[in-house]
């Protein structure tokens, strides 16, 4: 059987599939009698234009770096993790905790810790679905998604009732202490003499989602355990013969998918709001959809996947400010990024594949 | 608590109900034919907006009711091109629908009414107003039947009757014709379907087609019956939370009644009291707006008895060469 070139496969399919989906967005751009160059335009020079525009980008883009390195990771053990929002969440007030109860010296020391605590809650609260999908049969999809529910309002309960400083109206945790605030771009760049925005919030937490990206690589392609979740999510009942627990790879894949979501917390609740906030994650978890589908589930993928996201969050944010196109021109993109490259992936891939072996055959012939 | 109350609650629980029987029945009959449907809360939400939003532009109520119909079918049939005939990732587009419809409601009202994503509000002849039923209010001085008759039986929308109609209806359709043992069959093994000679991919295009009309009526409730306007977000989970009566209610229509019912009186419990008070230990609001989503888990768990989807669920068909 002829099969297509790996270049096809890894870059040309996902360059057509964007394509489309962008097109769909600038047709619904003109549609509400917008400009859809003049958008473009807005969106650069409001995302890449200034080094707060850059802070911006980076900062988001860092959000969706953690949610979608966790859904590329479930994904790779083919398990549709859309807990990436509940679990972010439940990461926020694992990092929370760490940040207020415990006294800390300095913010690297801090970081660790709230690291630990984010990753923690996070994995915990995916364990529960992993469990059920392992043990019981229950359909991972539909219990994450129950869990996001679920999540909002026990965060909801907290932050009304048990987190909030009294004498506080605003349902949020108190400022966590000055000792661990994370450096920015500003404090770090500062000392090389560049002079980086200092409203912007991107953070040491950029750095930190670099390193799980490239401790993801090495955890998928270059342990027994990443073998492990990638021949699982290739062929379950080949991996059960060969050896591989459902259980363990179904529940261990579930919860460093959840830990590296809840650890998204360092960058949004340790390192911007500085305290635990309502709905803190913003949909950043669902964003992880959309990163790792384009992405392909390889964090290089991701990363890029992530950059451009961010990208498009401000600069989407911009034009709201000076057009008549809201924030949420960024959903409609994000959709269309995950039905063309995700769900409609045969559209393009079927014809793609067919004219390749065709040329193929007719190289051969002649 | 006096009869009055217990019966206000109740008539709250069936208005709170209706959507989420429609959404609930919509799911049944997509899953039952082996279409997983996430995309439930996108089609709700879409077919509300243009139900609305039409109706304002229009001035009738009716022709919301087509917009918000087309709307949702077709949302339904983009679900059917990617599941059915492109064989994609049925849970990946049901996500992919819902962002599309959360985003292109606010984007399209912004342009619109630039009212931040709402709708101006209804007016009467722009929505579906409550029918009085005959005689309730002469048989109201009846002891215990009128008051029953008056408050919960009388005085809804048409589309609440539609929705408690659409229950043995489609528990007919699905059990008592041909075209609904095939469906069925289609969900549980649907090579057996294709061998027979009958078509796996109309029969699914039809489930969808089913499923968009119900779903639609869901969003249409919401936003000219219910309420009197779209809002943004204004399905707040409520496709979800129709996936979780699904669930509840093991894919059986007559289940379906009672698990809505059961979510729709939860919810009018939690708007009518804030914080529960049981003897001295207060169940937080949070807690009741979570419990659907709770005792859902409980029930995948299994520990309730187990509920067993359709088999062929997720899978797309790939006839035999």
């Amino acid at each position: 059987m002829e099969k297509m070139p790996r270049w096809a496969d890894v870059l040309l399919i996902p360059l057509i599939n964007l394509t489309i989906a962008f097109s769909i967005s600038a047709l619904v751009i003109l549609a509400i009698g917008e400009n859809p160059v003049v958008v473009v335009k807005m969106m650069v020079s409001g995302a890449l234009g200034s080094s707060y525009g850059w802070g911006y980008t980076l900062y988001y883009a860092t959000n969706f770096l953690f949610t979608g390195l966790a859904v590329a990771v479930a994904f790779q053990a083919s398990l549709f993790n859309i807990g990436g929002e509940g679990q972010a969440a439940m990461g926020g007030l694992g990092v929370a905790l760490v940040c207020l109860f415990i006294p800390f010296p300095h913010w690297a020391v801090a970081l660790v810790f709230a690291m630990a605590g984010g990753a923690l809650f996070g994995a915990i609260w995916a364990l529960i679905p992993a469990y059920l999908q392992a043990k019981r049969g229950s359909h991972i999809v539909i219990t994450t998604i129950m869990f996001n529910f679920i999540a909002a309002s026990l965060l909801n309960y907290l932050l009304v009732n048990v987190l909030r400083p009294t004498g506080s109206m605003d349902p949020s945790s108190a400022r966590f202490p000055e000792t661990t605030h994370l450096p920015t771009f500003h404090d770090m760049l500062t000392p090389f003499g560049i002079n980086f925005s200092k409203a912007a919030p991107v953070n040491i937490s950029l750095l930190i989602g670099l390193v799980m990206a490239v401790a993801v690589y090495f955890l998928l392609w270059r342990t027994r355990l990443g073998y492990e979740i990638r021949s699982f999510g290739k062929n379950q009942s080949a991996s059960v013969y060969a050896g591989i627990s459902i259980t363990k790879i179904t529940i261990v894949a579930m919860m460093i998918s959840g830990g590296i979501a809840g650890m998204m917390a360092i960058n949004n609740t340790m390192g911007e709001s500085e305290r635990l906030i309502m709905n803190s994650v913003e949909g950043a978890g669902f964003i992880g959809i959309a990163v790792a589908l384009m992405g392909r589930n390889h964090p290089f993928g991701v990363l890029l996947a992530a950059l451009l996201f961010g990208f498009l969050y401000q600069g989407g944010g911009e034009v709201s400010l000076w057009t008549k196109i809201p924030r949420e021109l960024i959903i409609v993109v994000q959709a269309l990024v995950i039905m063309f490259t995700g769900a409609l992936d045969n559209m393009v891939r079927m014809p793609v594949e067919r004219a390749f072996i065709r040329a193929a055959k007719r190289r051969k012939a002649s | 608590m006096d009869l009055l109350s217990i019966l206000q609650i109740f008539d709250s629980a069936v208005r709170l109900a209706t959507p989420l029987l429609f959404a609930c029945l919509a799911g049944l009959f997509s899953e039952r034919a082996g279409i997983f449907d996430i995309g439930l809360e996108g089609k709700i939400l879409i077919s509300a907006f243009f139900s609305a939003g039409v109706a304002v532009l229009t001035g009738s109520i009716w022709l919301g009711l087509i917009a918000g119909l087309a709307g949702s079918v077709l949302f339904s049939a983009m679900h059917g091109l990617a599941s059915i005939t492109f064989r994609g990732n049925q849970l990946i587009s049901g996500v992919a629908l819902n962002f599309l419809a959360s985003g292109l409601t606010v984007l399209i009202g912004e342009a619109w009414f630039g009212l931040g994503g709402r709708s101006p509000g209804l007016k009467n002849a722009e929505r579906f107003l409550p029918i009085e039923l005959p005689f309730a209010e002469s048989l109201s001085g009846v002891p215990i039947f009128g008051p029953i008759y008056k408050e919960l039986i009388s005085g809804h929308t048409l589309l609440v009757y539609v929705a408690l109609l659409a229950v043995p209806l489609s528990w007919f359709v699905l059990y008592r014709t041909r075209f609904g043992l095939r469906l069925r069959a289609v969900g549980e093994n649907p090579a057996a379907v294709d061998t027979a000679g009958i078509s796996v991919i109309k029969l699914r295009y039809a489930a969808m087609l089913i499923a968009g009309i119900l779903c639609g009526l869901a969003g249409i409730y919401l936003a000219t019956g219910l309420g009197a306007g779209f809002g943004k977000e204004m399905s707040a989970g409520r496709g979800y939370i129709a996936l979780a009566a699904l669930i509840f209610a093991k894919w059986r229509p007559w289940y379906a009644l009672g698990a809505t019912m059961l979510f729709g009186l939860l919810e009018a419990v939690a708007n009518r009291y804030q914080n529960i008070d049981l003897g001295g230990f207060i169940v937080p609001v949070q807690f009741m707006q979570a419990l659907p989503y709770i005792m859902t888990v409980i029930i995948l768990a299994g520990i309730v008895g187990a509920a067993i989807p359709p088999r062929a669920g997720g899978q797309p068909y790939v006839k035999e060469r």
